[in-house]
């Protein structure tokens, strides 16, 4: 557990940076400082592994105050992930990743194959070792960067914005991964972001800071949206909060069956109606209208592929916009990327109608004996905002 | 005229022997070697302090440039004159030549390992703090490889403006290459003159690649243009 | 009016000659870099033959250069021409490549709004490429003017006539006075030439001072 305990940064005296922050990240857990710039959060990470002394207050990293520890031999057992990844352009991806455990005094066998077993874990396998920084993209980069800082097998994990120079497709790959590599390793992480749909991704509890590191709210992301403290953490948190707290719902919805055809199936039923294509393992492809294909077997330059696809135990945001997004109205749910049906959108909502929220709140049932009644205006007064 | 410079050069009589053109060729290396590394060791500590602290940076860029405006002849002349009369023996001709070759080649290596420590990227500076490198470490094992390029650089123009000044060092009685010139013009024989020329032009070529030779086996492919995608 | 033992009225009048042989090839050299280090850039296979071409150049010593240049050109050796010619190759050495990293160092996206605009290559060229790129050549020029008016002093040794014969003079009759005359002019004459070429700068690129305040 790393505790912050009253800890203050004055770069000139009088105007706080971080001003009496306490906080605590939880073991094996995500705690994610999320703000606008400004607002301290970077500097509140860098003074976990002291890179940024505070002017006064405590940090502690399992009961031991980081003060007592010599910066080096802090830094070395805390993993550190930057925007740039910082990658040693005159060292290859493979010596990149040995730094630390050579640092750490490993032998170069066991450094060399520790940081091979990484490199697999983020996704670099073989010929990437080899390679220098520069003959990566930035996702890549980042990949390498995320590697080096788990070389050394730390317990803990400081990322300031890792992600953010890095373009939304590999973005998203990335944070997929912190997920699920966090979830393997059990590491607990600290992470700084400006994006506040990041925030509510990743983290199992979000610090929302305000300017002059003032600390304006700190809970779960669904209570976050649920429940935004004040005015500054609501707006903060932004429009749509509503539907963006079904990332955090789960519910059974009907699933209708779906009789679809194949690519390369001549189609025997005619008529206006959407017709799902799936390919040869029975995976969705898209949609087909039968007046387009007139006598020709179906084909992949049939398909109108706007729809999305959920797996049929997703959150109900994800079930919700299937369903919306589909040209025929029914939202296609996979079962292990395999169809296993449809959904509807008003089944869906009559579901989200009725559903018990995280909180223990439900629509139906007003705003029942919330815990997070502190978190103060809750969402039905806040409804017309 | 080029077939009179060509007989100069080709002439063996001129080759071998304590003045020959292979005996100068080596004296100039000797003097050039000797000036570039008093001049190294010199300019790499302080360059080094300066781009890795940042402390003195704006007195150190403003000497280098006013370095650069001394012409070498005059400061070469005035330490001939003033410490000529003082020394003996041998060191009498070869001291104050070689005080100002040095003097002269520290201000290329100087910028050379500032702006090379200078523009290491800092991502790759705070990286390497982050991850519990000491100063010293992030020194050697980050800056200084980043640097190299410029580094080198830094090295081998100071090597080109060594190997210039001490051709004109012949004048107060240095050896090396530069004697053909000064003696052939002594002589009025325009040959010696120009085939000395050439062969100090091809002398500082030679040098320059080795120079780069050097460079590339030395400086980490990462940081050479044709690795990156 | 003397200085350390020396004739001031001859000193100006070498200064003039110095300034002269030290000057005008700054003007050529800065002519014949522009095309040069455009092309270097914009023509990727031209660039390593053009950048290490001119570079080589550089290493050429000095005294050398003016030596072999005679029997190139086919003048006298006492002709000053001599000395015009190795400045302007020496200023050509360094300034190619200062003009092509000056050139590349305007951004992309200014280069494409100007050709959206309807610029043509040679107007694109002389109204945005050039100026933008001003900062990086002046500091480049600035750089070889300083080393030009050091180097023009080597050319004494083979009896030009400039500030250079105060230290040949001086040394010949082992009197520190005209040598030391002789480097403070060259000293002070680079001096005017960089604040000459830093206030043209300033002049052509108002809009880095606006940026400044």
């Amino acid at each position: 557990m790393i505790r912050l305990e009253g800890v203050t940064k004055e770069y000139a005296p009088g105007h706080a940076a971080v001003d009496h922050l306490t906080l605590e990240a939880a073991t094996g857990e995500i705690t994610v400082l999320v703000g606008p710039s400004g607002c301290g959060k970077t500097t509140s990470l860098r003074m976990i592994n002291r890179m940024i002394e505070p002017t006064s207050g405590h940090i502690f990293i399992d009961g031991q105050d980081t003060a007592q520890v010599p910066a080096a031999k802090l830094r070395r057992d805390i993993g550190y992930v930057i925007q740039h990844a910082g990658l040693f352009p005159h060292r290859t991806v493979l010596h990149n990743v040995m730094t630390v455990p050579r640092l750490n005094g490993w032998g170069r066998a066991r450094a060399e194959s520790r940081a091979r077993e990484v490199l697999e874990l983020v996704g670099l396998p073989g010929d990437f070792a080899r390679r220098y920084p520069a003959q990566l993209s930035g996702g890549q980069q980042q990949r390498v960067g995320v590697a080096r800082a788990l070389a050394s097998d730390p317990s803990v994990m400081l990322m300031d914005e890792p992600f953010s120079a890095v373009d939304p497709i590999a973005r998203e790959g990335l944070q997929d991964d912190i997920l699920r590599l966090q979830q393997e390793l059990g590491t607990t992480i600290v992470l700084v972001t400006h994006d506040i749909d990041e925030a509510i991704k990743l983290g199992h509890r979000v610090a929302v800071l305000r300017q002059g590191g003032i600390l304006a709210q700190f809970s779960s992301p669904a209570d976050l949206l649920a429940h935004p403290a004040d005015d500054f953490v609501a707006d903060f948190v932004g429009r749509d909060r509503g539907y963006r707290a079904l990332s955090f719902q789960q519910a059974d919805v009907p699933v209708h069956p779906e009789e679809p055809v194949r690519i390369g199936e001549q189609l025997q039923r005619r008529g206006d109606q959407w017709l799902l294509a799936v390919d040869a393992e029975g995976r969705p492809q898209g949609w087909v209208l039968p007046a387009e294909v007139a006598e020709a077997a179906v084909a992949l330059e049939h398909l109108h592929r706007g729809g999305t696809v959920s797996a049929v135990d997703g959150s109900l945001r994800s079930l919700l916009d299937a369903a919306l997004s589909s040209p025929s109205g029914r939202g296609v749910v996979t079962r292990d990327g395999v169809l296993a049906g449809t959904v509807r959108a008003e089944e869906v909502l009559s579901v989200i109608q009725s559903a018990p929220r995280p909180d223990g709140t439900s629509i139906q049932g007003g705003a029942g004996d919330s815990d997070g009644a502190a978190a103060g205006v809750g969402p039905q007064q806040n409804e017309h905002r | 005229m080029i077939a009179t410079i060509w007989a100069w050069l080709s002439d063996p009589t001129n080759w071998s022997g304590s003045g020959g053109i292979l005996a100068q060729a080596l004296e100039h290396l000797r003097l050039s070697g000797i000036a570039l590394l008093a001049a190294a060791l010199v300019a790499v500590p302080i360059g080094l302090y300066v781009g890795h602290t940042g402390r003195g940076r704006v007195v150190l860029v403003n000497a280098v440039s006013a370095f650069r405006a001394i012409p070498s002849l005059g400061v070469l002349f005035i330490a001939a004159l003033l410490l000529l009369p003082r020394l003996r023996g041998d060191l009498a001709f070869e001291l104050p030549s070689l005080i100002v070759l040095a003097t002269l080649g520290i201000p290329p290596i100087l910028s050379g390992v500032y702006a090379g420590i200078g523009q290491v990227d800092p991502a790759a500076r705070d990286a390497a703090r982050g991850m519990g490198m000491t100063s010293w470490q992030q020194l050697w094992q980050v800056e200084v490889p980043c640097a190299l390029p410029l580094i080198f650089s830094g090295l081998r123009s100071s090597m080109m403006q060594i190997i210039a000044t001490a051709t004109i060092a012949a004048v107060v009685g240095l050896g090396g290459l530069g004697r053909f010139l000064i003696d052939g013009q002594a002589n009025r024989a325009y040959d010696e003159m120009a085939g000395g020329a050439l062969l100090v032009a091809a002398l500082a070529l030679l040098i320059d690649l080795v120079g780069a030779l050097l460079q590339r086996f030395v400086v980490s492919p990462g940081l050479t243009p044709a690795t990156r995608r | 009016m003397t200085a350390l033992g020396t004739d001031l009225g001859e000193v100006a009048g070498f200064a003039a000659q110095h300034a002269y042989l030290a000057g005008v090839p700054l003007l050529l050299g800065l002519l014949i870099s522009l095309p040069l280090g455009w092309v270097a850039l914009r023509r990727r296979w031209l660039t390593p033959p053009v950048i290490v071409g001119t570079g080589l150049l550089y290493t050429i010593p000095s005294l050398a250069l003016f030596v072999l240049l005679p029997g190139i050109l086919g003048t006298q050796i006492l002709d000053p021409i001599n000395v015009v010619v190795a400045m302007t190759l020496y200023t050509i050495a360094l300034l190619t490549r200062t003009v092509a990293d000056g050139l590349g160092s305007v951004p992309d996206h200014v280069r494409q709004a100007a050709t959206a605009m309807g610029y043509g290559p040679l107007r694109r060229f002389w109204a945005v490429e050039l100026p933008m790129a001003v900062p990086v050549i002046s500091a480049g020029l600035r750089v070889a003017a300083v080393s030009n008016v050091s180097m023009v002093s080597v050319a004494a040794l083979i009896g030009v006539s400039q500030l250079g014969l105060l230290f040949t003079d001086g040394f010949s009759r082992s009197a520190m006075g005209p040598i030391v005359v002789g480097v403070l002019a060259c000293v002070l004459l680079a001096l005017l030439f960089d604040l000459l070429i830093l206030t043209l700068t300033r002049l052509l690129t108002p809009w880095l001072r606006a940026a400044r305040t």
